[in-house]
């Protein structure tokens, strides 16, 4: 993949330009742009209060800008809602809460989305096809290697903290066709299972999905990010590789203390105020 | 392949079907959240049988089977709602109030009989609706809400009928008490309609999408509104589907006793949330079934009947049945700390 990034710049897969957002008198995102590409971890990085949540939850579909717009493809889309969003293939996994303990993994692999029986049995009596559904969850965690799990139907109240995250993560890579949006994956894990977590973005992208990882943890994102989307003050300052630049360096963009490499963009609505 | 090099001895991959079909079935059965009321019910059977002469007879069982209905159906919807997180304390007047309802209607007035149980059951799916609109349009608790429907829905009935209990003599509102000879036992068409709707509440439960969602409400709203579900209209649904068995509950009632009684079943109610603990649903929500409250209805009520035959004061029966649901809840809060590691 890093072979055909070239020369001609790949069109983003998930991309937005100019992103306003406000609550009130509080600006969140300043005319934000963002890019992610074909098969790269974009990480998203942000000191508290630079609008880095309010522009994930707009890339989920959580939220609507009040200008700017979403690219997909090169295409202009409008989420309504985070179902508008996934319907087009972004899929979300958020820091904790996105499992429900008490139901096995197959069944949460599935929620909201299950499966029904072919036939009469499907359409009329609404049977669903556990058998189908069970074997293709079981499926989606050995596409990435988790194979840790005695079986599918064992609920995840009994894994531990990062087999949990590690089936929300791949209930996202198989229903996430285009994009795969991580916010904190690992916020809530020991440096072991974080390990294993990232592991698992990595075998997400290798199977060509895009992953976005939001993250406050640096040594993290040096580690697996191919390029880091620096945010600050409401929009986008800089663009990195880790290879062409430092941990301190990163830090130091995002409280200020050096410039970003991207320039403010011009804005049509600017009224010198 | 850190993931799997790292953890605890994973002996097979989540993919393959283990072969050890026995091993399987004795961890299921270890496993399984009915396995404690159905041995508590087995024990509570076998001292009986051991210590009176009566108690397992045909005629006995029958009437043990007969008795169950009213909590029967009661505790079937409270099931569901429980199994939400919520809880239902009006369940029990709500039915009677469906009862005094038909009752009433059916005396002298002409109306088709068939109207009248529709419009006695519709009386209790609109009160169920009721419930489930105030619990999730104003976001209140559901034990404040049927707490404060209890009282009015009680008060209704009393208002209704001036207070006052009358005969009921329609044949299609007494129906339910004709019975069907199987072997020595002899069922009422209300014991076999009470198993039907449990089967179709299983199977809804468990066999369906609506089921799924119903489970991933009760255990974690936040996972399952994050997975696309609307958690609201799916708890609604939940009364909905409640207040229907709240209205077969009130046919079933006219079936035992073809009287519409506003004072009748004033601790249903308790008495249904009893079978449901006991039965193995948790009180936290998002684990259970109605197999389990079918086994916690009839211990409730073997408890009752043996008792009874073995001339034990009445009150020792509450004693009984109240420590079980002590027993009942603190295992359910045991079994759910050791999963929770």
């Amino acid at each position: 993949m890093t072979a055909s990034r070239s020369h001609e710049k790949p069109v983003p897969v998930l991309a937005a330009r100019g992103l306003v957002k406000r609550f009130g008198h509080v600006t969140a995102l300043d005319g934000a742009d963002f890019d992610v590409l074909p098969g790269e971890v974009l990480a998203v990085v942000g000191d508290n209060g630079a609008g880095k949540s309010t522009l994930i939850k707009i890339l989920a579909g959580a939220l609507s800008p009040d200008s700017g717009e979403l690219l997909m493809d090169g295409q202009r889309v409008t989420f309504k809602n985070p179902l508008d969003a996934r319907r087009q293939g972004i899929e979300t996994v958020y820091q904790d809460l996105a499992v429900a303990p008490a139901l096995d993994i197959a069944t949460n692999i599935f929620l909201g989305r299950e499966r029904r029986s072919p036939g009469f049995v499907g359409a009329v009596l609404r049977r669903m096809d556990t058998k189908s559904m069970r074997a293709t969850a079981a499926t989606a965690l050995t596409d990435l290697g988790i194979t840790t799990a005695r079986s599918v139907t064992q609920p995840v109240e009994t894994l531990s903290g990062g087999q949990r995250q590690a089936v929300a993560v791949a209930r996202a890579a198989a229903w996430g066709k285009r994009v795969v949006i991580m916010d904190e994956p690992t916020a809530a894990l020991g440096v072991r299972e974080s390990g294993q977590v990232l592991e698992l973005i990595r075998r997400v992208r290798d199977h060509g999905l895009p992953v976005v990882l939001i993250s406050h943890n640096m040594p993290q994102i040096f580690e697996v990010a191919d390029r880091i989307h620096i945010h600050r003050l409401g929009r986008r300052v800089a663009l990195v590789r880790p290879q062409d630049s430092t941990m301190s360096e990163v830090v130091s963009i995002m409280t200020g203390a050096l410039p970003g490499n991207e320039a403010a963009p011009p804005r049509d609505d600017e009224d010198g105020s | 392949m850190t993931i799997s090099s790292v953890t605890e001895s994973a002996g097979t991959p989540a993919a393959t079907d283990a072969p050890d079909r026995w091993g399987r079935l004795g961890r299921s059965i270890a496993g399984s959240r009915i396995t404690g009321p159905g041995a508590a019910l087995a024990i509570a059977v076998v001292i009986f049988w051991a210590i009176t002469s009566t108690f397992m007879t045909a005629s006995n069982v029958s009437l043990i089977l007969q008795q169950s209905v009213v909590v029967g159906m009661l505790a079937l919807g409270q099931t569901v709602v429980i199994i939400t997180a919520g809880i239902d304390l009006a369940n029990g007047a709500i039915a009677v109030l469906g009862t005094v309802v038909m009752g009433k209607l059916a005396i002298g007035s002409g109306h088709p009989e068939l109207l009248v149980l529709l419009v006695g059951i519709g009386v209790c799916v609109a009160l169920g609706g009721l419930s489930g609109g105030i619990i999730t349009r104003l976001n209140l608790p559901p034990f404040i809400v049927t707490l404060g429907l209890l009282t009015i829905v009680s008060a209704a009935a009393r208002l209704y009928t001036k207070s006052q209990s009358f005969p009921v003599t329609s044949p299609l509102l007494t129906w339910l008490h004709w019975t069907v000879s199987i072997g020595s036992l002899q069922l009422t068409y209300g014991t076999l309609l009470m198993i039907g709707a449990y089967l179709v509440v299983g199977y809804l439960l468990t066999q369906t999408g609506w089921g799924r969602h119903v489970f991933a409400a009760g255990n974690s709203p936040e996972a399952a509104r994050l997975a696309g579900i609307k958690v609201k209209r799916v708890l609604l649904s939940v009364y909905l589907l409640a207040g229907l068995c709240y209205g077969i509950a009130a046919w079933e009632a006219l079936g035992r006793i073809p009287v519409a009684d506003p004072s009748s079943y004033s601790s249903a109610n308790l008495d249904s949330i009893t079978a449901v603990v006991i039965g193995g649903t948790s009180l936290f929500g998002g684990r259970g079934g109605v197999f389990g409250t079918l086994i916690g209805t009839l211990i409730v009520l073997v408890l009752r009947n043996g008792l009874t035959q073995a001339n034990i004061d009445s009150l020792y029966q509450d004693v009984a049945t109240g420590a079980l649901v002590i027993v009942a809840v603190a295992v359910d809060q045991l079994v759910r700390r050791r999963q929770q590691r």
